[in-house]
């Protein structure tokens, strides 16, 4: 704030009062000096990249120190998982297979859950009551442990496909609706008067004034709910196995059969699935709010 | 711009006002007053003494226990403390609100937003989002989109008040230099004995709560002011008795 003592007081008699402020315009935009992208960039990817051969170390440290060759079943060394699980095509197809499979059940659940979890924040977003009436049942649903209706759901919605898509659903759902209602409620005090000042009918309102403010907050829930329907769709695979093989699937066939090496690719597998998941919402979130989005604590 | 018409009632008028919240608190007692066209009022008071109460009661934001308000609530300009912008619409985006909610049409919003926009002196800035501009730009957007609509009546609730003193002082002559084009009858809330001499035609004072209004003084300064006002004696001296009445209605 410091541009404005070096600013002279008779500059602003002329009239010219953007030009008064213009610095502050520019500040975002210039980068910090001495820091070239190269070296911004070395900065970010460097620290995880060391960090993830400490871990390989470590795991190869626990698998030919800790653990003797008799019992090196336990935890297989890195290469041996490379070589079984991903350099051997057959196998590998067999995981991508599984992975395909799952990756339809979590994008499906999760497409459900967005379209039933904002709707319904928005309708609770609409009348206290219908708030009050709804959320604790939305948090009875969250509560319930997946394992304890795991049976009932077979029973309802068949062994297969629906039931893990059900699965994927129940996970995923909670965390959308409770963060699009608190984005949907956390509009400015001043801003609703300004409409209702002016008249603004319900519809005008949410259209103009709740649901854009609300999609930071949106799209945080998608991201952590991107992330629940792939566990969603693994479990539910795990359970109702009929039709196509999943990663559920899998790792209970590979966890059976003592297949440790194709037990630990496949927790890679899907766990880059999460995480390709929410890089893209967080990609697509950055598409539609980056550009105005002020994120807290942002201001230098 | 109806400058020729035979106005004698006053724009806005209160009729002995008062407020008491569900919970007890009176915020006002027997509060009344009216603004004319051409008139700058300013209601000075401590903090807490119902002031921006008198505003939302005369916007209709929150109906009086007592008394009723005359006032044109068609197109009513209403500067809030805060700029309350929409954070997701550019400079120009906000500027044209008010015209969007009155189902104004497109080209002629575009055209109400280029003036307010020119008026305000915010030129060039029509693409930015409101994260990249400062307290006082915020606050220009916020006067540009309540010009849109040309309202015959402005409330401004202590809209300065979070600006460093000199955007504020420079955003007090522009306000002013706005008062003078436009013609509207303003109705100023604050807190600062100077703001409130350096902007008005009259100023009131107001006791802590409950709010009533204790003194009345006439301000003889014409306009345009210059900056150079607030050093005049006549400004000090005013500055001083508005002070002294404070201080008696605060005890």
């Amino acid at each position: 704030m410091t541009v404005e003592e070096h600013t002279p007081i008779g500059a602003r008699s002329d009239g010219a009062s953007a030009d008064f402020e213009t610095p502050f315009i520019m500040a975002p935009a210039v980068p910090k000096p001495g820091k070239s992208r190269l070296r911004l960039a070395s900065d970010s990817i460097l620290p995880p990249v060391v960090f993830g051969v400490f871990i390989i170390a470590v795991w190869y440290g626990i698998s030919y120190v800790v653990l003797d060759a008799d019992r090196r079943f336990l935890l297989r060394p890195p290469h041996d998982v490379w070589q079984k699980g991903f350099a051997d095509w057959e196998n590998f197809h067999e995981l991508l297979n599984g992975l395909q499979s799952s990756a339809k059940v979590a994008f499906i659940g999760l497409g459900i859950s967005i379209v039933l979890g904002t709707s319904l924040a928005i309708l609770m977003s609409q009348a206290k009551s219908i708030e009050r009436a709804l959320f604790p049942y939305m948090v009875t649903l969250q509560a319930i442990p997946v394992l304890a209706i795991v049976p009932l759901i077979g029973f309802w919605f068949g062994f297969g496909f629906k039931s893990r898509v059900v699965v994927a659903v129940i996970i995923s759902l909670f965390p959308i609706i409770v963060n699009t209602l608190f984005g949907l409620q956390s509009a400015d005090r001043g801003v609703h008067d300004l409409f209702t000042l002016h008249h603004a009918s319900r519809l005008t309102r949410l259209r103009k004034l709740t649901l854009p403010n609300a999609l930071p907050a949106i799209f945080a829930g998608f991201r952590i709910s991107a992330g629940l329907s792939v566990i969603g769709a693994i479990v539910g695979d795990f359970f109702f196995g009929k039709g196509d093989v999943g990663v559920g699937q899998l790792l209970r066939r590979y966890a059976n059969f003592l297949k440790s090496e194709q037990l630990l690719a496949a927790v890679i597998m899907s766990s880059l699935l999460g995480v390709a998941v929410f890089l893209a919402f967080g990609w697509l979130q950055e598409k539609v709010t980056g550009k105005w989005y002020e994120h807290g604590g942002g201001e230098v | 711009m109806t400058d020729s018409g035979v106005n004698v009632a006053p724009t806005v008028s209160f009729n002995s006002i008062s407020m008491v919240f569900p919970d007890g608190t009176e915020a006002l007692r027997d509060v009344s007053f009216s603004v004319d066209k051409g008139e700058f009022v300013t209601v000075v008071g401590p903090s807490g003494c119902g002031k921006s109460t008198l505003l939302k009661i005369a916007s209709g934001l929150l109906h009086p226990s007592g008394g009723t308000v005359d006032i044109d609530r068609e197109k009513l300009g209403y500067v809030f403390q805060d700029a309350t912008l929409l954070q997701w619409r550019t400079v120009r985006q906000n500027v044209e609100l008010l015209a969007e909610l009155h189902s104004v049409d497109k080209d002629e919003r575009a055209r109400m937003s280029t003036d307010a926009i020119e008026l305000v002196g915010l030129k060039g800035f029509e693409d930015h989002y409101p994260k990249s501009l400062s307290g006082g730009m915020k606050m220009r957007v916020s006067l540009a989109r309540s010009l849109t609509l040309q309202p015959p009546v402005f409330l401004f609730d202590e809209p300065f008040g979070a600006v460093d003193e000199i955007t504020r002082e420079h955003l007090n002559e522009e306000t002013l230099a706005l008062f003078q084009r436009e013609g509207f009858a303003g109705l100023f809330i604050t807190h600062s004995i100077s703001e409130a001499v350096f902007m008005s035609t009259r100023v009131l004072v107001m006791s802590a709560r409950p709010g009533r209004i204790v003194a009345e003084y006439e301000v003889p300064f014409g306009y345009p002011r210059q900056p150079d006002l607030r050093f005049d004696p006549e400004f000090a001296k005013l500055s001083g008795q508005i002070s002294a009445s404070l201080r008696g209605a605060h005890s």
